[in-house]
């Protein structure tokens, strides 16, 4: 292994508490020493927390699961970046070998109208299931659809839509924009079933009733600066915002109702 | 321990249909008795855990038209733990055109898991298979193509057809995602109700029928009561018993746990999968382990230092002093051999010295040779994410070294017991996916596991839960039964019994303890001395644990460590189940090595005269050795030989 360093770092933490929903909250220092540059961002957390509970009685909260940055649950903003410094990648594989022993580390969570703080570096982002269920589909039930390969998808089309589709629905664009809008998120997904024959018979009402349910729910509008997609630990690309509008206008000129 | 109670072993009957097993399915299906249309609207179903195989039930459930409603202890039903699943989901579609057929699925499976599996289940299983395909590129499912725009294929292990669908390495986000969206769907119809962040605590059971279920919401502290005709489980399985997985921290085994202790059968328990390609373990600091996909196995060649101890860096090491091992013993399948022999091969290696990296547990994959025969390019656009990964975990680029690999706990193939409609013994109690034990038999081939969950999700509950809507009555159930008051209060005492101990140990420290104990004794070499010691030791580990586990924070607002320690406490339980488990099924198969139990060749040697069975455990209270139960394994269709993949 690249691991098995010896060397130990010594951290200084300043990370977001607040209790629940209702608290103010506010910023609290801690040191943090015998940390290994092999730990995972979430295993120096977790060393942390470990401490906090012999000491204190307290732990901090946060957002984790598969730990191999694919479920898209932990979100944190680390020294005001969404995931940390390193370019495409999550925190939980955001490595402590990419600090330095002395620095210091600020920690907060994602902050956005629609993402309200449930507890420390949690937050609740219900709102990206709302988006989702009101046109992020196809509309086929299970059942006996044609064979598989009766549609065909040229490779490109299907390249373009598997880089959308790789969008792990963590939030960052949310957290990294100074409108908080949803947009990467949303238009990845039409972009995905838009680019697929399977998807386009719905586009245009999709678009319409996916960027209608964003509005509603308080996230913001998009002013072009690309902190989305700087921050998208999946590369999702803004293209995607602008096939989006495209979709969008289709459907607005195609409007019956 | 021994068996003290054998007058009281039931022989379990799994209801499988007769005539040849091609039929079954097919005639179970027109058999079964069905609800008119009108009618589903009056029945509802709870569904706990919304992965491939939770998703995929409820949206197909309420696309028929029942009540669905749906707990996931994410933030988000699109997170559940299939969706790390990398390399792809198995079908027979023969697209390849290289042989393949549902006859050779069903074979492949049945012959992969070691001949502990149903044989009509397997069937099944490769029948339905086609049609996940089909359904998943109806809902937009990005599966890799050809330039013709046709689907495209790969091989992984245990199988010599390429049958194998993929989204890049990503094949189980982007199925879940696809449930997931369906679901949604059924979210916006107004068919599901979707709860996240909640925790099955307990299973409600009512007149002998499973109605409901009492849930942990994680943000407020409080508990939920929620009633229903019929519970479904798709909770996935129990390898984080082992702390170190490739599991998602919060993949746990309570839910299955909880409802074995209010009566359902465990099955099968030992089966553990250990996967042999996983990011060797770094340091101390560990909390999870990560998986690279088998598909790597494709173009990898797996090979250790002939010489013993050899701590050359490996470029160093010429052609001639490197044995490929797999490729050297079993010629026919080479690198592509089943999980569990793969990972016993290279615990094999490293027993005898050849193991690499600074532990000595580890061995090569190797890429140098497909790099040179396919180009970097293509490696790249096969397997770009995975090789990000490994460099991201580990600081090395594995398109200039080999990557280092080591076995680890993946995937657990014992899981509640159902017959073939998959009903537990606790009628109107489903358990569909990883969470049942059924498909699998002893080992799970690679693929197989997305397979499985949305054949149960999406072919097979939606019919057998309406036959057994139609065949039993239903009175209605309110959440101020006694029962459910019951479990409200049992529930919530346990909780708070967990505060009040404020000792001086972490929940981790505990579980951490509970893996090494396990990962020793019952992974992948197991004997009977080591399994007594195992018991033994659990049981000292859970006495200490309820006298000094120290669970900080209140039962009120959001309390991670109290989730972990109701999650640890059954781990504690269920690791004592698994080694009991491993200790009376004396034969080895699959991925249940029994050391007393091998060819000379070091192959799991089975014992059909024995054990050609399944054991299903039931529980009898704390403190007591729980029954094992039998159902007997027939093979009508494929002949039981010792396995060989030479």
């Amino acid at each position: 292994m690249g691991g098995n360093s010896t060397e130990k770092m010594s951290l200084k933490l300043k990370v977001w508490r607040q209790k629940n929903a209702k608290d103010k909250g506010a910023m609290v220092d801690y040191d943090l020493d015998g940390v290994s540059p092999d730990m995972s961002f979430l295993e120096m957390m977790d060393t942390l927390n470990t401490k906090l509970v012999k000491e204190k009685g307290d732990c901090i909260a946060f957002d984790h699961d598969c730990r191999e940055g694919i479920c898209g649950m932990c979100s944190m903003m680390i020294n005001g970046q969404a995931h940390g410094p390193e370019a495409e990648t999550t925190t939980c594989q955001l490595h402590m070998r990419k600090f330095k022993s002395g620095d210091t580390i600020v920690v907060e969570p994602w902050r956005a109208k629609a993402f309200p703080v449930l507890k420390d570096l949690m937050v609740d982002r219900g709102a990206l299931d709302d988006i989702m269920a009101a046109g992020g589909f196809v509309n086929v039930n299970t059942g006996n659809p044609q064979d598989a390969n009766s549609i065909l998808i040229g490779q490109e089309n299907a390249e373009l839509a598997m880089d959308a589709a790789a969008c792990i629905g963590c939030g960052a664009c949310v957290a990294s924009c100074k409108n908080a809008s949803a947009m990467l998120f949303v238009s990845a997904k039409i972009s995905q079933l838009a680019l697929l024959p399977q998807g386009e018979v719905e586009s245009e009402a999709r678009t319409q009733a996916m960027v209608a349910k964003m509005d509603e729910l308080g996230f913001g509008n998009c002013t072009n600066e690309a902190e989305c997609e700087a921050q998208c630990p999946k590369g999702i690309k803004i293209e995607n915002i602008a096939r989006m509008n495209r979709e969008w206008v289709k459907g607005a000129f195609a409007a019956r109702k | 321990m021994t068996q003290d109670n054998t007058t009281k072993i039931k022989k379990l009957d799994g209801k499988v249909p007769a005539g040849p097993v091609q039929d079954r399915w097919k005639t179970h299906k027109f058999n079964m008795k069905l609800v008119n249309p009108a009618n589903k609207r009056k029945y509802s179903v709870i569904v706990v855990g919304t992965g491939l195989a939770g998703a995929s039930a409820a949206a197909s459930m309420a696309e028929l038209g029942y009540n669905v409603t749906t707990f996931c202890i994410q933030d988000s039903p699109r997170r559940a733990h299939s969706i790390a699943a990398q390399g792809g989901i198995n079908a027979a579609k023969n697209y390849p055109n290289d042989g393949d057929s549902v006859y050779r699925l069903f074979y492949d499976t049945v012959k992969g898991g070691d001949y502990r599996a149903r044989e009509s289940n397997v069937y099944r299983l490769a029948e339905v298979a086609n049609n996940i395909i089909d359904q998943c590129v109806a809902q937009g499912v990005p599966f890799a193509r050809e330039y013709g725009g046709t689907l495209s294929n790969r091989s992984f292990g245990g199988a010599q057809v390429s049958r194998t669908f993929y989204a890049r390495g990503q094949t189980g986000q982007q199925l879940l995602l696809g449930a997931y969206s369906a679901m949604m769907k059924e979210v916006n119809n107004g068919k599901i109700k979707s709860y996240t962040r909640r925790e099955m605590v307990e299973l409600v059971i009512v007149e002998g029928k499973a109605r409901g279920v009492i849930v942990r919401n994680v943000v407020t502290g409080e508990f939920e009561k929620y009633t229903a005709d019929a519970v479904i489980l798709a909770t996935g399985g129990y390898g984080n018993v082992y702390f170190l997985s490739t599991n998602a921290k919060a993949s746990n085994g309570s839910a299955a746990f909880r409802a074995y202790k209010k009566g359902a059968y465990f099955a099968n328990p030992c089966y553990t999968q250990i996967h042999p390609t996983c990011i060797p373990v770094s340091g101390d600091h560990q909390s999870k382990l990560t998986l690279m996909s088998e598909s790597l196995r494709n173009d990898g060649r797996v090979w250790v230092p002939k010489m013993k101890g050899d701590k050359r860096s490996p470029d160093l090491i010429p052609e001639n002093e490197r044995d490929y091992y797999l490729e050297r013993i079993y010629p026919s399948f080479g690198n592509l051999v089943p999980r569990d022999v793969a990972s016993r091969n290279a615990k094999l290696q490293c027993d005898a010295g050849h193991g690499v990296s600074a532990t000595g547990k580890a061995v090569y994959l190797d890429f140098a040779d497909a790099i040179k025969r396919k180009g970097e390019d293509k490696i790249r656009a096969e397997y770009g994410n995975l090789f990000e990964m490994y460099q991201r975990i580990t600081d090395q680029n594995p398109y200039k070294v080999p990557m280092m690999i080591y076995p680890a706990i993946h995937y657990t193939m014992g899981g509640l017991w159902v017959d073939y409609n998959l009903m537990s013994n606790i009628p109107g109690l489903f358990v569909l996916g990883e969470a049942n034990f059924s498909d699998h038999g002893a080992n799970r081939l690679g693929a197989s596991a997305l397979m499985q969950g949305l054949a149960d999700g999406y072919y097979v509950i939606p019919y057998t839960i309406g036959n057994y809507f139609a065949s039993e009555k239903f009175g209605k159930v309110e959440t101020t039964h006694p029962e459910f008051e019951k479990a409200f209060s049992d529930s919530k005492s346990k909780y708070e019994k967990l505060l009040a101990i404020n000792g001086t140990k972490t929940v981790d420290e505990f579980h951490r303890a509970l893996g090494l104990i396990m990962w020793e004794n019952v992974g992948m070499g197991r004997n009977e001395a080591g399994l007594k010691k195992a018991i033994a030791e659990i049981q000292a580990l859970r006495a200490d644990f309820w006298k000094n586990v120290k669970v900080s924070g209140s039962n009120v607002d959001i309390n991670t460590e109290l989730e972990k320690a109701g999650r640890v406490a059954d781990f504690l339980e269920l690791g004592e189940l698994m080694a009991l488990d491993a200790l009376e099924r004396k034969e080895s198969c699959g991925g249940h090595f029994r050391e007393e139990s091998q060819t000379p060749e070091n192959e799991a040697m089975r014992d059909d005269a024995n054990f050609c069975h399944v054991a299903a455990w039931e529980y009898l209270g704390d403190g007591v050795v729980p029954t094992r139960h039998i159902e007997e394994l027939t093979f009508e269709t494929v002949k039981l030989t010792q396995r060989s993949y030479k």
